[in-house]
C-alpha cells in the first residue's frame, strides 16, 4: 500500500520539460528524416546524454547497448530508437528500486525511524517538512528532531516547515550534541507513540571525517534507543549535482549505510542524469523527488513514470 | 581543491608524455583520454569539446620547440589552454571608493548565498569598510532570521523589514538605511530562484533596476553538473552580473564549472568559498587554479618556464651583444636569473636532447651560481659593464659585500675573462656558424 501517491505528477512532467524537450527533441532531430542510425547519430545522442548529467561511461553503456539493439532491429524510425534508448535506461532505474515505504513496515517497527543526510544546501530541511507534510497526510502520527544544531536558524526554519506540516518538533538550543537531539527525539516520539520520526541533520561535506564520523554517533544512539533504527537513511542530492553526487553517495554509505536517495530541485533544468548514475553504480535507489519549494512538491519516485515523463512526445 | 581533476589530468598526461613523438594517432588517444577527464570533472561537454579542439589545433600546429619532448610541448598547451578557459587573471571586486556600493547575491537556491554574504561583510569589513547585511530572502523559512544571527557574530547590521512580502522594497530602504547610519557596503541576500521561474527572475531584475548595483555576484555551488552553463547564462542574460563566486570549494569536487562557466558567461570567478566558517573566504586565481589542475610536475614548470625565459628578443639581443663582443657582467647577471628562474642546472641540462644520460653522474653545483650571482650584485653598474677597473681595494669590498673571498672574487673575475676571450672566438666565421646551430637546437 502507498503511503503517498503522486499527488501533481504533471508538476514533474512540467519540471522535466526541459529535460525532456532536450532529449526528445534533439532525438527526434537527429534521426527523423534518416532511414538508419549512423555512427553520427549515435555520437549526439551521446551529447544529449552527457549534457543531462548521466555520466560519460553511463552514456558509453546506453549508446553501446542501443547500437546493438539497433543492429538487429529492422525498425530504425525515429519511434524505435526512442523506445530501445527509453528502455534501457528504465531497465537501469528498475534494478534497484523499492518502492516507497508502506504502512505495514512501519507498524513493525514503530516508531519508524528516517534519518537525513546530505551535504550543505542540497535541500534537507525543505525535504524533511515535506515528508512530514506528506505522512501527516497519510493519517500518520511524526515527529521530527532537528538534530542540525550548526547552522544558524536551522531550528528555526524547521519549526517553521514543522508548523505547516502540523507535526510535533524537538529541538535543542544551536550549538548542542545532535546525538542529544537524537536521542531526545526518539523518545518524544516512543512516549507519544508516534509513527514515524524524522531526523534531521547539518549539511556536511562528506569529505570532513569528524561530521561524518559524527552521523555515526547520531545512528548508533538511535539504534539503542529504538531497536534498528534508523530504519532508513535518505541521502538528499541537489539534482543540480554533477558526477560529485556519485562520490557524495559513496561516502554517506561509508558511513551512514543508505537505503535510499531523495532528488531534490528537479523543477529547474536539465537534471534526472544524475539519477541514473547513482543507480548504475552504487545500487542506490531513488525513493523521493523535490519538484518545488511547496510543501507538496515531493512525490513518490516511480521509475517507469519518470523515464516515460522523461521521453513523452508533446 | 581540484585534487581529482589533478590526479586524472596526469594520469592522462602520462600517455602523452610516454610517447617519443607526437602523430595523428597517439594525439588522438590522448584527447580523447583528456576529453573523458574534462567530461568526469563536469566540464560543459561543449567547452570540453572546444578545448580539445583548440588543443589538438596547437599541438598540430607549428610552434613545435625541437628542445622539448613532444609531450612536454603538448603538456604546455594543455596548460595554456586551462589557463586561459579559467579566465587568465585574478578580478577585483568593484567597490565604490567614495559613495556607497552595493553589492548582489544572486543564485541558485542552496548555493550558499546566505553563507558567503556573511563571509564577504566580514572580510570587507576587515578590509576597512562600514558593510549593512540585506536580508532580502523572503521566501526560504527563517533565511532573515539566518542572515540576523550570522550578522550578529561577525557585528554586521542585518537590514530587513520584518513581514515584509517585497523584497524590492527591502533592497530599496537598505540602501537609504545604510546612507543614514554611514554603512558604505550593502551586501543583499537574495532568495535562491530557479533561472526558469520567471516571477523570481523578475524579482531579482526589478531589485537590480531599483539599487543599481554596483557589484552583481552569482553564487554557484562549484559540485554543480552541466547545467550549471545554463543557468549561469541565464542569469547573466537576465541581470548581467559581474562576478562568480564559487562555493564548497573545501569538498572533493573536481569543480569542471571553474573551467566552463566563465568560457560561457565571459565573466570573471572571483572569490572561492572554502568551508561553514565565516573566515574561509579567498580571492580566486585561475592561474593558480589552472597549475593545481595539472599538478606541480616537473614537465610543465619547465616546459613553462622554459618558453617565458627563453623569451626570444632576449635572447636575441643577447646573441647580437655576444657577436659585438659586449657581453658584460651586467649580461651575465641577466643569464643567471633566467637560469635560477628555470630551475637547477642539473635539470636544465637535462633537458637538452642527448645531455640527459651525459649529466646523470656530474656534479653539477647550484650554489656556485648564488655565489656569482652575489658578487655581480656587490658590484657597481660601472665595475659591470667595465670589468676593467676592478681593482685590488674594489674587489676587496665586493668580496666583503657580497660575503665571499677575495680568491672568490678574483676567481670569478678570471673565469669572465676567459668566457669574453672564447666569445671572441664565436665571433670568427667557425663561431657564428656554432651560434647558428645553437639557435636552431632551440627553434624549430
Amino acid at each position: 500500500m502507498k503511503l503517498f501517491k503522486n499527488i501533481n505528477f504533471d508538476k514533474l512532467k512540467d519540471g522535466l520539460d526541459k529535460t525532456r524537450e532536450k532529449i526528445v527533441n534533439r532525438i527526434s532531430e537527429t534521426v527523423s528524416g534518416k532511414a538508419n542510425i549512423d555512427e553520427a547519430t549515435l555520437e549526439e545522442l551521446e551529447e544529449i546524454l552527457i549534457t543531462s548529467d548521466i555520466g560519460l561511461e553511463t552514456a558509453m553503456e546506453v549508446i553501446e547497448t542501443t547500437r546493438i539493439a539497433l543492429k538487429r532491429e529492422q525498425d530504425r524510425s525515429k519511434l524505435n530508437v526512442l523506445e530501445v534508448i527509453q528502455n534501457e535506461l528504465a531497465s537501469a532505474l528498475d534494478r534497484y528500486s523499492e518502492g516507497p515505504i508502506d504502512k505495514i513496515e512501519i507498524e513493525k517497527f514503530k516508531p519508524y525511524v528516517i534519518l537525513i543526510v546530505g551535504v550543505n544546501g542540497a535541500g534537507k530541511t525543505t525535504t524533511v517538512g515535506k515528508l512530514a507534510y506528506n505522512f501527516k497526510q497519510s493519517g500518520l502520527k511524526v515527529v521530527i528532531g532537528s538534530a542540525d544544531t550548526f547552522r544558524a536558524a536551522a531550528n528555526e526554519q524547521l519549526e517553521i516547515w514543522a508548523q505547516r506540516a502540523g507535526v510535533e518538533i524537538v529541538q535543542k538550543e544551536s550549538g548542542s550534541d545532535p546525538s542529544a537531539v537524537a536521542f531526545d527525539t526518539l523518545n518524544v516520539a516512543k512516549r507519544t507513540n508516534a509513527d514515524i520520526v524524522l531526523i534531521d541533520t547539518a549539511g556536511r561535506l562528506h569529505t570532513k571525517n569528524n561530521l561524518m564520523e559524527e552521523l555515526k554517533k547520531i545512528r548508533k544512539v538511535l539504534g539503542k534507543v529504538v531497536e534498528n533504527a534508523p530504519h532508513d537513511t535518505f541521502l538528499v542530492v541537489d539534482g543540480n549535482t554533477g558526477q560529485n553526487a556519485l562520490i557524495q553517495a559513496r561516502e554517506f554509505e561509508k558511513f551512514t549505510d543508505l537505503t535510499g536517495l531523495i532528488v531534490t530541485k528537479l523543477d529547474g533544468t536539465a537534471k534526472g542524469g544524475v539519477i541514473f548514475q547513482i543507480c548504475a553504480e552504487q545500487k542506490v535507489p531513488v525513493r523521493y523527488i523535490g519538484v518545488g519549494e511547496k510543501i507538496d512538491d515531493l512525490q513518490d519516485f516511480d521509475s517507469k513514470k519518470y523515464v516515460k515523463a522523461l521521453f513523452e512526445l508533446q | 581543491m581540484l585534487e581529482d581533476l589533478t590526479l586524472k589530468l596526469e594520469k592522462a598526461l602520462k600517455k602523452v608524455t610516454g610517447q617519443v613523438r607526437l602523430n595523428e594517432e597517439n594525439i588522438s588517444d590522448s584527447l580523447r583520454e583528456i576529453r573523458r577527464v574534462l567530461l568526469d570533472a563536469d566540464v560543459n561537454y561543449k567547452v570540453a569539446k572546444k578545448f580539445i579542439d583548440n588543443v589538438k589545433e596547437k599541438a598540430l600546429g607549428k610552434e613545435v620547440l625541437v628542445s622539448v619532448t613532444p609531450g612536454q610541448l603538448i603538456t604546455k598547451i594543455i596548460y595554456d589552454e586551462l589557463t586561459q578557459l579559467m579566465g587568465g587573471q585574478s578580478s577585483e571586486l568593484g567597490l565604490n571608493p567614495s559613495g556607497p556600493t552595493v553589492i548582489l547575491m544572486v543564485g541558485l537556491q542552496g548555493s550558499g548565498k546566505t553563507t558567503f554574504s556573511a563571509k564577504l561583510a566580514r572580510y570587507l569589513s576587515e578590509r576597512k569598510r562600514k558593510p549593512l547585511l540585506t536580508a532580502a530572502d523572503i521566501y526560504r523559512p527563517a533565511a532573515i532570521e539566518q542572515l540576523k544571527q550570522l550578522g550578529s557574530k561577525i557585528n554586521v547590521p542585518v537590514f530587513t523589514i520584518d513581514g515584509s512580502k517585497d523584497a524590492v522594497k527591502i533592497a530599496k530602504d537598505s540602501v537609504a538605511y545604510a546612507k543614514e547610519n554611514g554603512l558604505d557596503t550593502i551586501i543583499i541576500d537574495t532568495a535562491g530562484r530557479l533561472h526558469v521561474d520567471d516571477n523570481l527572475m523578475n524579482e531579482v531584475a526589478s531589485i537590480k533596476e531599483t539599487v543599481k548595483p554596483t557589484e552583481i555576484l552569482f553564487i554557484v555551488d562549484s559540485m554543480t553538473g552541466q547545467d550549471a552553463v545554463n543557468s549561469a547564462k541565464a542569469f547573466h542574460d537576465r541581470v548581467d552580473f559581474d562576478g562568480v563566486v564559487l562555493t564548497k570549494l573545501d569538498g572533493d569536487t573536481r569543480g569542471g564549472c571553474a573551467l566552463s562557466i566563465k568560457a560561457v558567461v565571459e565573466k570573471p570567478i572571483k572569490f572561492a568559498s572554502l568551508g561553514e566558517k565565516l573566515d574561509s573566504i579567498e580571492v580566486f586565481y585561475p592561474e593558480r587554479m589552472a597549475s593545481r589542475i595539472l599538478g606541480k610536475g616537473d614537465v610543465v614548470s619547465l616546459v613553462e618556464k622554459a618558453q617565458q625565459q627563453f623569451d626570444e628578443k632576449e635572447t636575441e639581443d643577447l646573441e647580437q651583444k655576444l657577436l659585438a663582443n659586449k657581453f658584460d657582467f651586467e649580461d651575465f647577471l641577466k643569464q643567471i636569473k633566467m637560469i635560477k628562474k628555470m630551475g637547477s642546472l642539473k635539470s636544465l641540462l637535462g633537458m637538452v636532447p642527448g645531455m640527459s644520460s651525459a649529466i646523470k653522474d656530474a656534479d653539477v653545483d647550484d650554489n656556485q651560481l648564488i655565489k656569482v650571482e652575489s658578487i655581480i650584485q656587490s658590484m657597481t653598474r660601472d665595475e659591470r659593464t667595465n670589468p676593467k677597473v676592478l681593482n685590488g681595494s674594489r674587489r676587496k669590498r665586493i668580496a666583503r659585500g657580497s660575503g665571499n673571498t677575495i680568491q672568490e672574487v678574483n676567481r670569478l673575475i678570471k673565469q669572465f675573462g676567459e668566457m669574453q676571450k672564447m666569445m671572441k672566438r664565436f665571433n670568427s666565421k667557425s663561431g657564428r656558424k656554432m651560434l647558428g646551430n645553437m639557435k636552431n637546437f632551440r627553434y624549430n
